[in-house]
């Protein structure tokens, strides 16, 4: 009954089915098994960076640029999810991503939903990607996922989408932090945002040198020294085509670049599409989902087969000195505590 | 199975700019594991019950220092039940004259909190309001 209502657009009813999802409740479960079929139509848009760098309010005006598209196009719907960190001591967290994205309010074509990350560490929380396939199969046409203010390795959200922003500010960091492995490997498109401030160039020119170190293969393709995105000549598509990640300014506060990110976004899809890398990295993410799925079962059905005081005895044991943690493993696993 | 958490939106409607109340609410209400959903200032009845919907919150707190608290509350209350929202506790905070507080409560507000409420007193009443004893 939930399912039916969610994909005939009752706000209420998803808002329901996205808290189920969340608390992975049975309810939740069995919503998701009927709804998965509906899913794979939205384009899963990715957007990270480190804290105060200005996601949400990019979000915002990308929502925002969809909605209202300047060239006469076709409004597209815009599911947002927003996820903020859980207090490691409490587990309370303030979702504080909607205070930035008040231009959204009021338009029944967007449904923002913020989330906790909940103890997850790699930038969403454990049931992030749930809750992209219950807003998939409610029809939106574009989910933003904007992480937690990730700094080296908050890298999940790679996985998730079709498209990843990572989103940088001048003044972040010499180019050591830029040339250290991580958020900047995963990023379909860079973003420097609140580019109206001073050192924009030097953060331009320290993530192009990154991005040439990063694609050498750039250099044969498109001549030595062009690392620019080639944004005024059509984009090929010739065998062994791959993508080239554009640096973009933008000013979220003031709109200022946004269009031009729009049409990268745009650009993107059709990249990865043509390539048939849409393809690829729709495996990807089911194959990672499954995984998660398929350890977390693994780990509750083991822990259904053995009792608490085996795995005591084993810990007692353990503390010791008596048994190794490898020798601990193979014990449990072996369905004994002795 | 994953863990039930409640989330709680904290909102000022209204035009006066003086949030710290409703961040130390917001904080503390955070502190006893609470999932806060903060949307800041100058919010209008029609934001924050869209807000609410779409984060299917369990609560929802006020801060109104403005003295327009009965004109803003007859209108969320009437925009939560056109939403199917009715389960929704609804808690004031700020400046609220003494004579105000039972026709809110009469309208359904929970609990009305004015400058030197203690926050435990806060968290309390938000479980009590859910049916959860402390130690949810």
């Amino acid at each position: 009954m939930l399912v039916d209502a969610v994909r005939q657009g009752n706000r209420l009813a998803l808002g329901r089915l996205l808290t189920q999802v969340e608390n992975d409740s049975e309810e939740g479960r069995q919503a998701l098994v009927d709804l998965f079929h509906y899913t794979g139509g939205a384009h899963l848009i990715g957007v990270t960076g480190a804290p105060g760098t200005g996601k949400s309010s990019l979000v915002n005006r990308l929502a925002y640029h969809y909605r209202h598209p300047a060239d006469g196009a076709l409004a597209r719907r815009v599911g947002i999810i927003a996820v903020d960190p859980s207090s490691p001591f409490t587990g309370g967290a303030i979702l504080g991503d909607r205070v930035r994205m008040r231009d959204l309010a009021g338009d029944p074509g967007v449904f923002i939903r913020s989330m906790a990350s909940r103890g997850s560490l790699g930038g969403l929380a454990a049931t992030t990607s749930a809750l992209v396939d219950a807003m998939d199969a409610a029809g939106f046409d574009l989910i933003l996922v904007e992480t937690v203010g990730a700094g080296q390795g908050e890298v999940d959200v790679a996985s998730l989408a079709h498209t990843t922003l990572v989103v940088e500010a001048p003044g972040l960091g010499d180019d050591i932090q830029a040339i250290k492995a991580g958020i900047l490997e995963i990023a379909d498109i860079l973003v420097i945002n609140k580019a109206d401030m001073a050192g924009v160039e030097n953060t331009e020119r320290a993530l192009r040198g990154l991005l040439q170190l990063a694609h050498p293969v750039t250099h044969l393709m498109h001549g030595v020294f062009s690392h620019a995105p080639a944004q005024d000549e059509p984009p090929s598509h010739n065998e062994g085509q791959y993508w080239e990640p554009p640096v973009l300014r933008t000013v979220a506060t003031e709109g200022t670049g946004v269009s031009t990110l729009v049409a990268e976004i745009d650009r993107h899809r059709e990249y990865l599409q043509e390539s048939g890398e849409w393809a690829m990295r729709e495996r990807l993410r089911l194959v990672s989902q499954l995984d998660h799925l398929l350890k977390a079962e693994l780990v509750a059905r083991w822990q259904m087969s053995i009792s608490d005081a085996h795995v005591q005895a084993v810990i007692e044991r353990l503390m010791k000195r008596d048994l190794s943690p490898w020798k601990a493993v193979e014990l449990l696993l072996n369905g004994g505590g002795t | 199975m994953g863990e039930r958490k409640i989330r709680v939106l904290v909102a000022k409607p209204g035009l006066d700019g003086h949030d710290r109340g409703a961040k130390v609410v917001a904080r503390s209400l955070r502190d006893a594991g609470m999932e806060v959903i903060y949307t800041g200032l100058r919010q209008t009845p029609e934001m924050i019950t869209e807000a609410a919907l779409q984060e299917d919150v369990d609560a929802v707190g006020l801060s109104i220092l403005s003295g327009a608290h009965m004109a803003l509350l007859p209108r969320i209350f009437e925009l939560l039940k056109a939403n199917g929202q009715d389960n929704v506790k609804v808690f004031v905070g700020g400046i609220i004259p003494d004579e105000d507080v039972p026709r809110l409560m009469e309208m359904g507000v929970v609990g009305v909190y004015g400058p030197g409420t203690l926050t435990d007193q806060i968290v309390q009443d938000i479980r009590k309001a859910l049916g959860q004893g402390v130690g949810f």
